[in-house]
C-alpha cells in the first residue's frame, strides 16, 4: 500500500489528522524534498512530531529508481510525503501509475496547496485564473519563454496568472528576483505587465504579501522563502479592495 | 640584419595597397624542397644571405623541425619583389607536407590567394601532392608549378636534353589532370599550367636557379644551356643570369591573384553569408574601411607576448587597441593589444593593418584557430576549415609529478588551441587526458613539445587508434522517456545516404549556410524535400531533421534535444566512441505543459537515450580507420612490398612499374600499421619510398568485431556485457 500525504504549506503542523495517523501507522517513510519544501521547520522537528524517522528523497531516486519507493509498498504499508497537495504542480502522477500498474494499492491524502492558499492571501478569486505557470532561473542555452507566453495569454483574456518560482539544492527563487527575469521577457516579447502580487510564506504566521508596478514589488523585502507570484488581470471590485487593505495596494 | 630592416619598412609601406600584394603559401609532397624553397625565395629579399639559403632551414624555427629535416608548422614570412619596375608584397607562408601535419595545409590556404605547388622532378606527382593540390583548388586558391631537383634528373637518371623535356612536360600533364579533375570549371578558366604562358617554372631548389618560358626571353637562357651547366656541375652561373627568387616571385606576381581581385571569387566559396549585407560588401571589394573581417588560421603561444593568432584580414582596418568580437562565442569585447606581421620566427609590430593582409595580433583572448572575428557585433561565420584527415590514433597522458597537474591542464588548453586538428579530452577528474592526432609521428611531436617546450614531464601511453561507430539499419520510432517521463521524444534512425555525407564533408551542405540554400543542395542530392526542409543540426556527418508540425513549446527545447543528441554521438552505445553518418528524424514529441518539468535534467538524457537504444536497433557497428599507402621500390623488392600491406590486412589495389622501380599502392587500418616504418625499412633493405594518407573509415570485419569492441570496452571500464536497447530504455 502507498499512500501520497500532502504535508501542506509551511510547517510540520500543516498536516491534516489523517494524514499524521497514516504516517505514524506506516512501515516507511519517504520524504520527496526536491519539488517544494516546508521552510519553517526541520526534518529533525518533523521526525520528532510524527514519531517516524524519515528518508529524504532526491529527483534521481525517485524519477530513475521508483523501485525504492514501490517494492516496500508491495509488502508494507509506504507513506510518500510531499510539500503542499501531492499531485499539484509535480510530476509524481508517474509513480502512481507505476504502482498501479504493479499491483499496488493507492490513496491520496490532501493537504494545502499554495495554489488556494494564494486566493486567500491576495484575495484574487479563484474563478478568474488562466494557466499557471513556472519561472526556472535561466541556464546555459535554455531560457524558456514559456512564462511570458503563459501570463500574454491570460492578460489578453483578462485572467490572473500563478507564478511558481523555481526551488532549487541551493537556491529559491525570490520575488524580486522573478519581477526582474519577467521584466526582462516581457521587454523582448513586446508586452508590460502593469501590476505584480507578491507572496511570501503563505501559511505561515508572518506572511507577506505586496501589490504594485514592478519597480515597487521588485525593491521591496520580502524576507526568508517560499515566495510565490501572481500576475493579475483587471482587478474586481472585491478584489481591489482586498489588496489594498490586506497587499498595500 | 640591416636589409632585413629596410625591407620591413617596404612591406609596412606596400600593405595598404592591395592591388601590389600577393599572398601565397608553398606547398608539396613531403622533401620535394619546399623550406628550401622558401629560404632561397628569403635570400632573393635579402632576408637571409645568399650562402646561407638552402641550408639555414630559416623557416623551419624550431629546433625539433631542424633536426628531423622537415616542416611542422606552417609559418610566415612577409617580403618585397620588384617586377617590372614596381614593388609588391609577398606573404608567404610555407607548409608542412608530411600528411600527419596536413592540417596545416588546409588553415594555411585559407589565408593565402595563390599557391607554388611544388613537384620533385624524379619521383613527379606523389599522394601529397594531390592533397595539397586539392585544398588549394577547394580553397579557391590559385595554382602555379613549380619543378624542382631538374639537376636530379641530369645526374641522377642521366636522362638527355630531349628525355628531360618529356619527363618534364609529363609532370605538367600530371599536375593539370588532377587541377582538371578536381575543379573543371577552373581548370577551363584559364587554370590549366601552361609553360608557355609562364604558369611553370623549373628549377633547382638547392643550386639557386630556375628557368620559365617568360623569362628564358629575358635572359637569353637556353634548355641547352640549362641541361649542359647541370650535366657539368657547374650551377653558378646559371643562379647567376637566372636566379631562382626572380624566376619564381615574377611567375607569383604575374599570374596569382592579388587580395582585390581575388576575393571577388573566394568569399563566396569560404562564406556563406548575405553579399549584399555591409561586411558581404567591404569583402568582396577587399574594402580597407567597411567593417573588419578576420578569420583566424594559427595560433601560437610567444613566452612574452602570450597567444598570437594569425589570420588574414578580409576587409577593414585593425590596430593596437581595436576592438572586436569573436563569433561564436559569448560577444565580449576583446581588445587587440599588439598588431603585427611575422618575419619567419620573428614577429614585428606595425602601426596598422588593412585588407588583404595577413596578420598576426594579440588580445584575442576568445579566438580559437578557424574563429571569424569583427568589429560588427554578428555576422555569418566563415565556413569551418575543413581537414581532409580525422584523428586516427590517441594516447592517454598524464603528469609525471603531482604539482604539475594544473598546469598539464593548461598546457593541453594551449595545445589544443595551436592545432586544430589534434582533439584533447581534459578529464580532471582522473588526470588521464586523451590526446588525438593524425598519426604516430603527429603524437610523438606534440608529446614532445609538451615536455621540451613547455616543461612539464609526462606519461604516455601506447598509441591507442580512434575507432567510429554507425548504424547499419533503419529503427524507430524509438520512444525515448524523461526521467520524469512526463516528456517523450520519437526518433527514426537511418544510415545517412552517402552523396549527403559527402555534401557535408567537403562544406556544401552546413548549418551556416541559409536554409534555403541547403535545402536545394540536399534535394538535388536525392533528398527528401520535406527532410530537406527541416534540417535542424548536422554534427559529426549526422543530420538531424525535425519532421514534427505545430509542437507547442518545440522551439524552446530544440537546444536541449540537440545537446542531448551530441551526447549521444560523442560515445556510441557499443563502444563509446565518437558517431558518424546517421539519419536521425525527430517523429513525434508529447511535452509537459509546464517549462520547469521539461528543462534539461529531462530533455537531455531522454534524448540521448532515445539514441543510444535506437542504434543498438538499428545495428549499430565499429568502424575503423583505415589509410592509403604507397610504397616505391626497386622491381625485385616488389615482393617485399607488397607482402607488407597483404600482411596487415591490407589490400593491393594498383601496381605500376617505371623504368626499373615500381610503386605498390594499397591500403590497410590503421591498428595493423603500428611499427610499419621499420617493418617496411627492413623488409626492403631500407630501399623503399612510401608514404601513407587518411583513406576514411570502414566496417571492422565482423569476425573481429566482437574481440575488438569488448577490448575497448574493457579498456574504458565499460562493463564487458554487450549492451542492449533495454538498458537506455528504463
Amino acid at each position: 500500500m502507498l499512500t501520497f500525504i500532502g504535508l501542506g504549506l509551511y510547517d510540520h503542523k500543516d498536516v491534516s489528522v489523517r494524514g499524521l495517523e497514516c504516517i505514524r501507522s506506516a512501515d516507511v517513510v519517504f520524504l520527496e524534498g526536491y519539488t517544494s519544501r516546508l521552510a519553517g521547520t526541520s526534518i529533525a522537528e518533523m521526525e520528532a512530531w510524527y514519531g517516524r524517522s524519515i528518508r529524504v528523497l532526491g529527483r534521481e531516486e525517485v524519477e530513475q529508481h521508483p523501485e525504492i519507493v514501490l517494492d516496500p509498498a508491495v509488502t508494507g504499508d509506504v507513506a510518500f510525503l510531499t510539500g503542499g497537495d501531492p499531485m499539484v504542480s509535480t510530476t509524481h502522477s508517474d509513480l502512481r501509475i507505476r504502482a498501479q500498474l504493479r499491483g499496488i494499492k493507492t490513496t491520496l491524502i490532501h493537504g494545502a496547496s499554495i495554489s488556494s492558499a494564494v486566493c486567500g492571501v491576495t484575495g484574487l478569486q479563484n474563478y478568474r485564473f488562466g494557466k499557471s505557470c513556472s519561472l526556472p532561473f535561466p541556464q546555459k542555452n535554455w531560457t524558456p519563454m514559456t512564462p511570458i507566453d503563459v501570463i500574454r495569454m491570460n492578460l489578453s483574456q483578462g485572467l490572473h496568472t500563478l507564478v511558481y518560482l523555481d526551488i532549487q539544492d541551493d537556491r529559491c527563487m525570490t520575488v524580486p528576483q522573478a519581477v526582474f527575469l519577467l521584466e526582462e521577457m516581457a521587454q523582448k516579447a513586446g508586452i508590460s505587465i502593469p501590476l505584480y502580487v507578491g507572496v511570501a510564506r503563505a501559511g505561515s504566521p508572518d506572511p507577506v504579501v505586496l501589490a504594485g508596478p514592478a519597480e515597487r514589488v521588485r525593491n521591496a523585502d520580502f524576507g526568508p522563502p517560499l515566495h510565490i507570484l501572481v500576475i493579475p488581470g483587471p482587478l474586481h471590485v472585491m478584489e481591489e479592495e482586498y489588496l489594498s487593505l490586506f497587499g498595500g495596494l | 640584419m640591416a636589409r632585413g630592416k629596410k625591407s620591413i619598412e617596404k612591406v609596412t609601406e606596400l600593405m595598404s595597397d592591395p592591388v601590389h600584394i600577393r599572398n601565397i603559401g608553398i606547398v608539396a609532397h613531403i622533401d620535394h624542397g619546399k623550406t628550401t624553397l622558401s629560404d632561397n625565395l628569403l635570400a632573393g629579399a635579402g632576408i637571409i644571405s645568399e650562402e646561407l639559403a638552402g641550408k639555414q632551414l630559416f623557416m623551419d624555427s624550431d629546433e625539433e623541425e631542424q633536426a628531423r629535416g622537415i616542416t611542422i608548422d606552417a609559418s610566415n614570412v612577409s617580403m618585397v619583389h620588384e617586377y617590372e619596375g614596381q614593388e609588391f608584397l609577398i606573404n608567404m607562408i610555407d607548409t608542412p607536407g608530411h600528411v600527419d601535419f596536413g592540417g596545416d595545409v588546409t588553415r594555411a590556404m585559407r589565408a593565402v590567394d595563390g599557391a607554388v605547388v611544388l613537384v620533385d622532378a624524379v619521383e613527379g606527382t606523389m599522394p601529397q601532392t594531390e592533397t595539397v593540390l586539392r585544398q588549394a583548388l577547394k580553397e579557391g586558391v590559385r595554382p602555379v608549378l613549380f619543378i624542382n631537383k631538374v639537376d636530379r634528373l641530369i645526374n641522377e637518371l642521366k636522362v638527355d636534353e630531349m628525355e628531360m623535356q618529356i619527363r618534364l612536360g609529363r609532370v605538367i600533364d600530371k599536375v593539370n589532370k588532377l587541377i582538371k579533375g578536381m575543379n573543371e570549371e577552373a581548370y577551363n578558366a584559364g587554370w590549366k599550367l601552361d609553360a608557355s604562358q609562364g604558369t611553370v617554372a623549373f628549377g633547382s631548389a638547392l643550386y639557386n636557379w630556375a628557368v620559365s618560358v617568360p623569362f628564358m626571353k629575358k635572359s637569353g637562357v637556353s634548355f641547352k644551356e640549362v641541361y649542359e651547366s647541370c650535366r657539368t656541375g657547374d650551377m653558378k652561373n646559371l643562379a647567376k643570369r637566372s636566379p631562382l627568387c626572380d624566376v619564381v616571385l615574377d611567375m607569383v606576381v604575374k599570374h596569382l591573384p592579388n587580395p582585390k581581385d581575388s576575393q571577388k571569387r573566394r568569399i563566396k566559396v569560404i562564406w556563406h553569408g548575405d553579399a549584399t549585407t555591409p561586411e558581404g560588401k567591404a569583402m568582396l571589394e577587399c574594402d580597407p574601411n567597411g567593417p573588419a573581417t578576420l578569420m583566424i588560421t594559427d595560433i601560437s603561444f610567444d613566452p612574452h607576448a602570450g597567444e598570437v593568432a594569425t589570420g588574414r584580414l578580409f576587409s577593414g582596418r585593425i590596430k593596437r587597441g581595436t576592438e572586436l568580437y569573436v563569433m561564436g562565442t559569448a560577444k565580449k569585447v576583446n581588445r587587440l593589444q599588439q598588431v603585427g606581421i611575422f618575419m619567419g620566427p620573428t614577429r614585428v609590430e606595425v602601426e596598422e593593418i588593412t585588407a588583404g593582409n595577413i596578420a598576426a595580433v594579440t588580445g584575442l583572448k576568445d579566438a580559437i584557430v578557424g574563429s571569424t572575428v569583427t568589429t560588427l557585433q554578428d555576422m555569418t561565420p566563415f565556413e569551418s576549415l575543413k581537414h581532409y584527415s580525422e584523428p586516427v590514433m590517441t594516447v592517454a597522458v598524464e603528469a609525471k609529478n603531482m604539482k604539475d597537474l594544473p598546469k598539464l591542464v593548461e598546457v593541453l588548453r594551449q595545445v589544443a588551441k595551436e592545432d586544430p586538428t589534434l582533439q584533447v579530452n581534459i578529464n580532471e577528474e582522473t588526470g588521464e587526458h586523451l590526446i588525438s592526432g593524425m598519426g604516430e609521428l603527429h603524437l610523438e611531436i606534440v608529446t614532445g613539445r609538451i615536455k621540451r617546450d613547455k616543461g612539464v614531464e609526462i606519461i604516455t601511453s601506447e598509441p591507442i587508434v580512434v575507432y567510429r561507430e554507425t548504424v547499419t539499419q533503419k529503427a524507430g520510432p524509438v520512444e525515448g522517456k524523461s526521467p520524469n517521463r512526463h516528456n517523450r521524444f520519437y526518433l527514426e534512425l537511418e544510415v545517412l545516404p552517402d552523396a549527403i555525407v559527402e555534401l557535408i564533408k567537403n562544406g556544401q551542405v552546413s548549418m551556416n549556410q541559409s536554409q534555403l540554400e541547403r535545402r536545394d543542395a540536399l534535394i538535388a542530392a536525392g533528398m527528401d524535400k520535406e527532410e530537406a526542409k527541416n534540417v535542424k543540426d548536422i554534427y559529426g556527418h549526422t543530420m538531424f531533421i525535425d519532421m514534427t508540425k505545430g509542437i507547442q513549446y518545440l522551439n524552446e527545447t530544440m537546444e536541449l534535444i540537440i545537446e542531448g543528441l551530441h551526447e549521444a554521438l560523442d560515445g556510441g552505445p557499443l563502444a563509446d566512441e565518437k558517431v558518424q553518418n546517421l539519419k536521425i528524424k525527430l517523429v513525434d514529441v508529447k511535452l509537459h505543459e509546464d517549462a520547469i518539468h521539461r528543462g534539461p535534467a529531462q530533455v537531455i538524457p531522454a534524448v540521448r537515450a532515445a539514441v543510444k537504444a535506437g542504434m543498438l536497433m538499428a545495428g549499430d557497428t565499429l568502424l575503423e580507420p583505415v589509410q592509403k599507402i604507397q610504397i616505391t621500390v626497386p622491381t625485385d623488392q616488389m615482393g617485399n612490398a607488397t607482402a607488407q600491406i597483404q600482411g596487415r590486412r591490407g589490400q593491393v589495389y594498383d601496381i605500376q612499374s617505371e623504368g626499373d622501380t615500381v610503386t605498390v599502392v594499397g591500403k590497410a587500418p590503421v591498428a595493423e600499421l603500428f611499427g610499419f616504418a621499420g617493418d617496411i625499412r627492413s623488409a626492403t633493405e631500407g630501399r623503399a619510398m612510401w608514404s601513407t594518407e587518411f583513406a576514411g573509415f570502414e566496417l571492422v570485419p565482423s569476425n573481429l568485431m566482437k574481440e575488438v569492441v569488448t577490448s575497448i570496452r574493457k579498456r574504458k571500464g565499460l562493463k564487458e556485457q554487450m549492451p542492449t536497447p533495454a538498458d537506455y530504455l528504463a
